[in-house]
């Protein structure tokens, strides 16, 4: 039987404030046990929560960017459960009217473009952490992440393979980041990810029973873990046995899904209307004004890539993988005039310098001006692509400006044809036998004696001249 | 409307409440009682009403995006039954 | 001392013909000899009593004193205090030193106001008895055989027995008015968002409101004061032009336009209650007030809304305590579900318990439309009816309870029974309108009376002056227990 995977992806961000939701609490990451709880966060009796702006300028950012409904009123919650992460015994968050409904997302996987809808995306409340190493068998309570803003963002069931929740997970990670919601750290817990997987035989209309995976903090687990799941689930319908409702874990040793609970010790999560909070009114001014100072998004801008600077969808894409790279891209591209060279040069030698050294475009010891003026070089003949990639290793190591390098290291490339000539001349002399091979015919020849000008002119040669001279010597 | 003792120890399982079968006895015919009080509610012909849940109709007032706490952990763990490095100890947690 | 109403004891502090540490000592004296058979102070702390009355001493030296500065209070034992025991009436917070003030306690401190400690109260606000306490019960000092009323049963009797001069209180269905009528006091919960909620641990959020407890309603309002005032840290607090609520105080009633909902005068109310609060009629009339029968056809669904309201918002509210971050943990326990299982059924009482069963039921799945949901519905049709109702009168009158202080144990093992003293007062928590009540008189044991009156929003100042004027013409107020050797005082 042929079957269908169907996927669903619930994603909790962090958003990028400097304090939590209901609190004058920081958020950053990282300090001692406890020491960022303040009364609130603890839920010492009689405190009282107090909405943070910057939490709901997020989450309007986020509905703007991904053409979705902003409910003009939207209400928050409480969701009723214990666990010792959770102090007050209940999250706030967002159920009946969420800040967001609907809206989508473009993913591209394998050249063919899809779009993802969107169900809802909410703000809510991060619980706290519960770290299980021993202490005496007891377990330790860190509240310090408790409060933090959270958008939790539902996407309809609508990928059908790993590879394509993998895509729209990133699409999603791109857009958070670029529109500066979302710091996108995925280890540090700014990013996590549920994925909701089930099968069904191809054709068949309803779906099958799902699992929810919980809390997959990269991309790599994601795929893994959706893959055994689909895995998992399809052999277990061959083999006559049935799907039952359940959240479950990923072990990223093992590889494999393990059950957390099923759904019927699912909780009963008695949500009402947080009467503490009262209904969140969203002004048109105050929507409008986010609007006016969002950036560029990505999908404008990789659609401007392509039509403006002639690259390719596929770089266009890439180029656009986060805000920092795409500004550093549009900065060459400005500073040379050359979109394609300056794609290539990006994606090419700078990508993989970077990469290599593990630094973030943001810290690239190579400015896009940098990049740029290298590139005119190229482009007015002064270096050659190999010229270039030792002017760039010059750059990188912080050798000073372009020219400056080029002229340091005597890199430019020859440009008198009276001193080419002569060197063509020496290696005519010096190398009767490849001559000889080459007017009997042996294509082979001519480049051993391009490579011999090449060398004798320690690389300064313009190659395209040397062809040009040689040609017309040998068929004199 | 009437609730069985099973009812009763499931809302007690909800809201972590320890009771024992002697006490969901009797707690049963005090909460059927109370019930039977708030009955009358439901022969109301609320269709168009809408609910209210606050007592004044003004919307939620917003806080600017900054830091205004302190850390004030050792004056809060004081207070704790159990707490060791600056954290909360509970019984071990198993997920 | 206790003849004195706060105007005339900040007077004299004022004049330095007593100073507030001499005024503090006073009553501290007066509670321990008191207290014992009234059981109406958690805590008292003569050390920390007597330093805030030195600091208000200083103030008033440097001529810093407000209108109350140097006058003591007493704290109902809801109001987070920092540094003081917060037991909220509840074995869960008895070893609870709370690390942060009240809104409102910050409010009296700032005023140069001594606490003159933490008042009893049923267990986290929730009953009309005072027997909820896991401090024991409360005695009406009219008759300690009697209830004080609750839930602010310890506030209330403090002030009746000059315990104090004046209290703090909270109401959520009626836990100042129904206390302040059984004990011959005066009490006031005002507009639900004018005095800030934040560090009064909650019942129901949508419900309380803080209000003060004294003799008169001129120490009402001077005391509405100070408690009253926008606080960012109460999302439910309004944002509105500070008043002085004792501006009216001495406005002639005529024209005033009184609305008696006959639906407050029916079946269910005791006749000798009755009678009084139909010449308290008789009394505004002279004054020259007009009354007026109105009808709030849905009150007579209050309980049934407030019985599915509020244990809702209860149930959630002390989902917090777990034992895990402060209060009370079980002394044994086989995991972590054992330890809030246990820990919750040892340190809640069993009407807490009572109210949170309710609470998890009604918002549980499948019941959350047919109750809670209803509940919000009717909950709306009772605030329409006052609105209507204030089309044709400008302040609602009746009876605060059905009757008078009953017996201790009397009610206790009946909770309906007991819930349905808060017949007349739970209405106006619904709506969010600010009620009082004030004393009109004794039934035939002796036991004090209570009038009802019920304003729109925002209000208060005129529910004050109506109050103010018919005490300028009655003595009911001024009347004190007989408490050995203190008894027969009169102001």
């Amino acid at each position: 039987m042929k079957w269908e995977t169907v996927i669903g992806l619930e994603v909790h961000t962090q958003l990028a404030t400097q304090s939590k939701i209901f609190s004058g609490s920081s958020t950053a990451f990282g300090a001692a046990p406890n020491t960022h709880a303040s009364a609130v966060d603890i839920a010492l009796p009689g405190v009282l929560p107090v909405l943070n702006k910057g939490a709901v300028e997020c989450a309007i950012k986020f509905g703007l960017a991904i053409g979705a409904t902003l409910n003009r009123v939207n209400v928050f919650d409480r969701k009723n459960y214990f666990y010792p992460d959770l102090p007050k015994g209940y999250q706030i968050s967002q159920l009946a009217k969420p800040i967001v409904e609907g809206g989508a997302l473009k993913i591209v996987v394998d050249g063919e473009e899809k779009t993802i809808h969107l169900t809802r995306a909410h703000m809510e409340e991060d619980a706290g952490k519960s770290l299980h190493e021993d202490f005496h068998g007891m377990t330790g309570i860190d509240l310090n992440r408790a409060g933090t803003p959270l958008l939790e963002i539902v996407s309809e069931p609508e990928m059908r393979s790993s590879a394509e929740a993998v895509a729209y997970a990133r699409a999603l990670h791109t857009l958070v980041t670029w529109i500066g919601i979302c710091d996108g750290n995925m280890q540090e817990g700014s990013f996590r990810v549920d994925a909701n997987v089930s099968v069904r035989p191809l054709g068949q209309a309803e779906f099958g029973t799902r699992r929810e995976i919980k809390n997959l903090n990269s991309f790599r687990f994601l795929q893994q873990a959706i893959d055994y799941e689909v895995r998992w689930q399809i052999e277990t319908l061959e083999d006559g046995g049935r799907i039952e409702q359940a959240t479950v874990l990923f072990d990223p040793d093992s590889g494999e899904t393990r059950m957390m609970r099923s759904k019927e010790d699912a909780h009963d999560y008695r949500y009402f209307p947080d009467p503490d909070l009262l209904p969140v009114k969203l002004g048109e001014d105050w929507i409008e004004a986010v609007r006016a100072a969002l950036p560029e998004l990505p999908a404008a801008m990789q659609a401007r890539f392509q039509s403006g600077y002639g690259v390719s969808a596929y770089d266009a894409a890439v180029l656009t993988g986060s805000r920092a790279l795409a500004d550093y891209f549009e900065a060459v591209a400005k500073a040379c005039g050359q979109g394609k060279l300056a794609a290539n040069w990006v994606m090419g030698e700078l990508s993989a310098a970077l990469n290599k050294a593990e630094l973030d475009i943001a810290a690239s010891p190579v400015t896009a001006a940098q990049l740029g003026a290298l590139i005119v070089r190229i482009q007015d003949g002064t270096l050659s692509g190999k010229l270039a990639k030792q002017v760039f290793e010059g750059l990188w190591e912080g050798a000073g400006e372009v020219d400056a390098i080029i002229d340091a290291r005597g890199l430019r490339q020859m440009s008198d044809s009276g001193e080419l000539e002569k060197i063509v001349d020496e290696v005519l002399a010096a190398n009767p036998k490849s001559v000889e091979e080459f007017r009997s015919g042996k294509e082979k020849a001519f480049n051993a004696l391009v490579g011999q000008v090449m060398k004798a002119s320690r690389g300064k040669a313009n190659p395209a001249q040397v062809n040009e001279l040689l040609k017309a010597k040998l068929q004199n | 409307m009437s609730l069985s003792p099973d009812d009763v120890k499931r809302i007690a399982r909800l809201a972590r409440i320890e009771i024992s079968d002697v006490e969901a006895q009797a707690t049963q015919a005090q909460l059927n009682s109370i019930f039977d009080l708030i009955a009358a509610m439901q022969a109301v012909d609320t269709s168009g009403v809408g609910p209210m849940a606050h007592a004044q109709e003004v919307h939620q007032r917003l806080r600017d995006d900054a830091v205004t706490e302190t850390d004030r952990h050792a004056a809060f763990q004081a207070i704790a039954p159990a707490v060791e490095n600056g954290l909360y100890l509970v019984p071990k947690v198993i997920e | 001392m206790s003849e004195f109403s706060l105007s005339a004891l900040a007077a004299q502090l004022a004049a330095k013909q007593v100073s507030s540490r001499e005024l503090a000592q006073t009553y501290l004296d007066r509670i321990a000899a008191l207290n014992p058979s009234i059981n109406a102070f958690i805590t008292v702390d003569a050390e920390k009593t007597l330093a805030e009355a030195a600091a208000a001493d200083a103030l008033i030296a440097a001529g810093k004193n407000g209108p109350l500065t140097g006058v003591p209070i007493a704290h109902k034992d809801i109001f987070c205090t920092d540094g003081w025991l917060t037991t909220c009436g509840s074995k869960m917070l008895s070893n609870f030193v709370a690390p942060y003030d009240a809104h409102v306690i910050q409010r009296f401190k700032a005023a140069g106001m001594p606490s003159l400690g933490k008042t009893n109260m049923d267990e986290f606000a929730m009953g009309s008895s005072n027997e909820t306490s896991f401090y024991g019960a409360v005695k009406n000092p009219w008759d300690t055989a009697r209830v004080p009323g609750g839930s602010s049963g310890g506030a209330a009797a403090c002030v009746a027995a000059r315990m104090a001069p004046a209290a703090t209180g909270t109401d959520t269905g009626g836990s100042i008015r129904q206390p302040a009528a059984f004990t011959g006091i005066t009490g006031l919960k005002p507009t639900y968002g004018l005095v800030s909620r934040f560090g009064m641990i909650a019942f129901a959020s949508s419900l309380d409101q803080a209000g003060p407890m004294a003799p008169s309603a001129e120490d009402c309002a001077l005391l509405l004061n100070v408690m009253t005032g926008f606080d960012p840290n109460d999302s439910t607090s309004l944002e509105r032009d500070k008043e002085d609520y004792a501006r009216d105080l001495d406005k002639p009633l005529s024209g005033l336009r009184v609305g008696l909902p006959k639906e407050f005068f029916a079946e269910g109310l005791n006749s000798e209650v009755a009678a009084a609060v139909e010449a308290a009629v008789t009394e505004l009339k002279k004054l020259g007030a007009t009354p007026v029968e109105i009808s709030l056809a849905n009150s007579q669904l209050a309980i049934p809304v407030y019985y599915v309201l509020a244990p809702a918002e209860a149930s959630s509210n002390l989902s917090r305590f777990d034992g895990v971050r402060y209060g009370y943990r079980a002394p044994d326990y086989a995991s972590l579900d054992d330890m809030y299982c246990k820990t919750r059924a040892q340190g809640f009482g069993a009407e807490v318990k009572r109210r949170i069963l309710i609470g998890a039921y009604v918002l549980s799945h499948g019941y959350y439309d047919a109750y809670y949901l209803q509940a919000q519905k009717i909950r709306r049709l009772i605030a329409d009816d006052f609105s209507a109702a204030f089309e044709a009168c400008d302040v609602i009158l009746g009876p605060t309870a059905p009757g008078t202080a009953f017996r201790l144990g009397e009610k206790s093992d009946d909770p309906v029974e007991m819930y349905l003293n808060d017949l007349y007062t739970i209405p106006a928590n619904l709506a969010g309108l600010p009620g009082m009540s004030l004393p009109c008189g004794f039934d035939s044991q002796g036991l004090p009376i209570g009038l009802q009156l019920v304003g729109n929003y925002f209000s208060e100042a005129k529910m004050l002056n109506v109050a103010h004027q018919y005490q300028r013409v009655t003595d009911w107020h001024k009347r004190l227990p007989p408490l050995g050797e203190a008894s027969g005082e009169r102001r």
